[in-house]
């Protein structure tokens, strides 16, 4: 049998400024995980990462990440992922500054 | 040092052409990811983490003031204000932007640096012993050859495609500070029977997942032979090493499968056939970088205000006699500039502090400044009498402190703050090991003492050399690091073993702490340093502190 599927979102990196990025339902990429759409379901995952990689001048390296639903939107399972949210641990740099 | 003449110049801005053209055609969706990545990765530029990443190579090591400043100045106008020092003496700038990186590429190339084959499988940024044309012990300034191979090996129409990167470093010294045991090609300097200065030819050293101990390939080859030699391994590598699996397609692998004799008989083959074919050039090249190498005009004058500030000032001594070096002239000194203040990021430097320390060389110490593999920077010629005043200035901007050696002098890769290929942070562990053991005021007690972290397997953090290797690994989704213990990254170079099981992310400084409690504990006396004490006590009693649930177990 195989294993149950688990929410994920759709992540890459920008072209132009190499930040981190979340894909939204409406086909937007947004620099905020809150905004991404969750997806529940392996055959759309599948569907959202073609999409994706189909936007190859605006965004580089395309893939999905696990994430659990909270009461404040997605939140990632691995703490790699959890840093990509966030930024370095060392500065008050990336994300953490920008979107603070 | 080495000044770019009109062909390394035209090179360079036709090079920066081309991949400023790249850029535009990647941004307009000429080119895809994978058209683009290798001409972007030729070209020093990562995607990592959180940004891109620009790495800089500063070639064996060596830079001027002017080279100091404007990476300084690359840092407040293209960056965050900062740089990153590593291991095989390049500065990574974390935060560029694609567009502006062609700006950036003609804003070094300006003052003759570049940012070519820091990536790729290509012979990499030529490293060396930090102290070159200043150490007490040296036999031959080694920057000379290093910069003979970097020209070579730059742009090599042969060896652009490699089975997987190569790496060489250069010691004129018998004592190695230039790690050469761990490269692709290691070469020491030595003399023959007849006292004429050569090299002796290390092959297949190196860290990362498979980490061994570069075996000799001759102990003894004429400095002029040193070319077609090269060449000659190089291009061995080249045809013999693996393409099926990168993990297996370093020279390591290649010396490891086929037997150095092997690749020795092989190599020699081909040296013969090279040989002639260089023709003398490369020693008519060599003849003119050497003579852009000259020491520089040492001062004369008193080196009495250096007396007496170390007689008076307590700080000041501490300082000289944490992170001066011998010079080989005694009235001069090696001045190795902390860049590691307790608390703050291994190997980072602020503009402000490159300006400080550029402005220094200018006005001190002959204009020359070095990065070491340790990730600090180097005066490398200082009139002691000059001392106290640059001892005042660095203390200005946060650059005195006196850990050189010491257990806060830690390398440490940049880890999963930064690195898409890292397992755990690195960072953070550094910082909190430097400040937990300042707070506790045992640095300068412990004494010298080798600690090097990797964020992953890759080991760009040195832990199999360090005499504390510390390596941070993902464990089921959780960091977690392993020790090794007895490492040693100079001429008797050494693989740490391994402790046991690793540790968490909040148990790994406690468990530092335990083997240097055990160590304190079981030296001699304060004259016996960590590395000396391990080899003579073995891991036993380091095992038992670090695991004592598994000592009460047996019991």
């Amino acid at each position: 049998m195989s294993k149950p599927f688990t929410p994920k979102v759709v992540t890459a990196n920008a072209l132009l400024e190499g930040d981190v990025i979340y894909l939204t339902k409406d086909d937007q990429w947004s620099r905020s995980l809150k905004d991404a759409e969750v997806i529940e379901d392996e055959a759309h995952g599948d569907l959202r990462v073609l999409f994706g990689q189909s936007q190859r001048n605006d965004v580089v390296g395309v893939y999905l990440i696990d994430v659990t639903v909270t009461e404040n939107g997605p939140e990632p399972t691995h703490f790699r992922e959890e840093f990509r949210t966030k930024g370095p641990s060392n500065y008050n740099h990336g994300k953490q500054a920008e979107l603070a | 040092m080495y000044q770019y003449n009109s062909f390394d110049r035209d090179f360079l801005a036709e090079r920066n052409a081309q991949f400023r053209a790249q850029v535009e055609r990647r941004i307009d969706g000429s080119l895809t990811e994978d058209e683009f990545k290798p001409l972007r990765l030729m070209n020093g530029l990562y995607l990592q983490l959180h940004a891109y990443m620009l790495r800089v190579a500063i070639p064996y090591g060596t830079l001027n003031g002017e080279q100091m400043d404007t990476l300084a100045m690359i840092a407040d106008k293209w960056d965050k204000g900062y740089g990153h020092f590593t291991t095989r003496q390049n500065i990574q700038y974390n935060w560029p932007e694609l567009r502006d990186v062609p700006d950036m590429l003609d804003a070094l190339g300006e003052v003759g640096m570049h940012a070519i084959q820091t990536s790729g499988n290509t012979i990499r940024n030529v490293t060396s012993d930090h102290f070159a044309g200043a150490a007490a012990d040296e036999i031959e300034d080694p920057r000379p050859t290093a910069e003979l191979l970097r020209q070579w090996s730059t742009d090599h129409p042969e060896f652009q495609f490699l089975p997987r990167k190569f790496k060489i470093a250069v010691t004129g010294s018998p004592n190695d500070r230039a790690v050469t045991k761990a490269h692709d090609i290691g070469l020491r300097m030595v003399r023959n029977d007849a006292g004429e200065p050569g090299y002796e030819v290390i092959v297949g050293g190196g860290l990362g997942r498979t980490p061994m101990i570069g075996k000799v390939l001759r102990d003894f080859l004429p400095k002029a032979d040193l070319l077609p030699y090269a060449e000659a391994i190089v291009s061995v590598y080249n045809l013999l090493g693996r393409r099926d699996n990168k993990y297996k397609a370093r020279i390591k692998i290649t010396v490891h499968e086929n037997g150095i004799d092997t690749i020795r008989d092989l190599v020699e083959q081909r040296f013969e056939l090279l040989r002639p074919q260089f023709g003398g050039v490369d020693q008519e090249m060599l003849k003119n970088i050497e003579a852009q190498f000259t020491a520089p005009d040492f001062l004369t004058s008193s080196v009495a205000p250096f007396k007496d500030a170390y007689h008076h000032d307590p700080v000041f001594r501490s300082w000289v006699d944490t992170n001066i070096e011998k010079h080989r002239n005694d009235d001069y000194a090696i001045v190795s500039i902390s860049i590691k203040k307790q608390g703050q990021t291994p190997g980072d430097a602020t503009s402000e502090q490159m300006r400080v320390m550029a402005e220094i060389a200018r006005e001190f110490a002959h204009n020359e400044l070095r990065i070491s593999h340790e990730q600090n920077v180097i005066l490398p010629h200082v009139h002691k009498s000059h001392l106290p005043e640059i001892h005042a200035r660095l203390k200005a901007v946060e650059l005195a402190t006196a850990n050189i050696g010491l257990i806060s002098d830690i390398i440490a890769c940049p880890g999963m703050d930064y690195c898409a290929l890292a397992t755990a942070r690195s960072i953070p562990v550094a910082q909190q090991i430097a400040t937990r053991f300042d707070e506790l005021k045992l640095e300068h007690d412990i004494g010298e003492l080798k600690i090097k972290i990797s964020g992953c397997i890759n080991a760009c953090g040195h832990h199999h050399v360090g005499h504390i290797g510390i390596l941070g690994l993902d464990r089921a989704g959780v960091e977690n690091y392993q020790i090794t213990l007895g490492g040693d990254h100079t001429e008797t170079a050494e693989v740490g073993q391994r402790a046991g099981p690793g540790f968490a992310y909040d148990e790994i400084v406690p468990a530092i702490e335990r083997i240097i409690d055990t160590y304190l504990d079981l030296r001699t006396d304060a004259d016996e340093p960590f590395i000396t004490a391990y080899r003579r006590l073995g891991m036993a009693p380091f095992k038992a502190a670090l695991y004592p649930e598994v000592k009460a177990d047996a019991a």
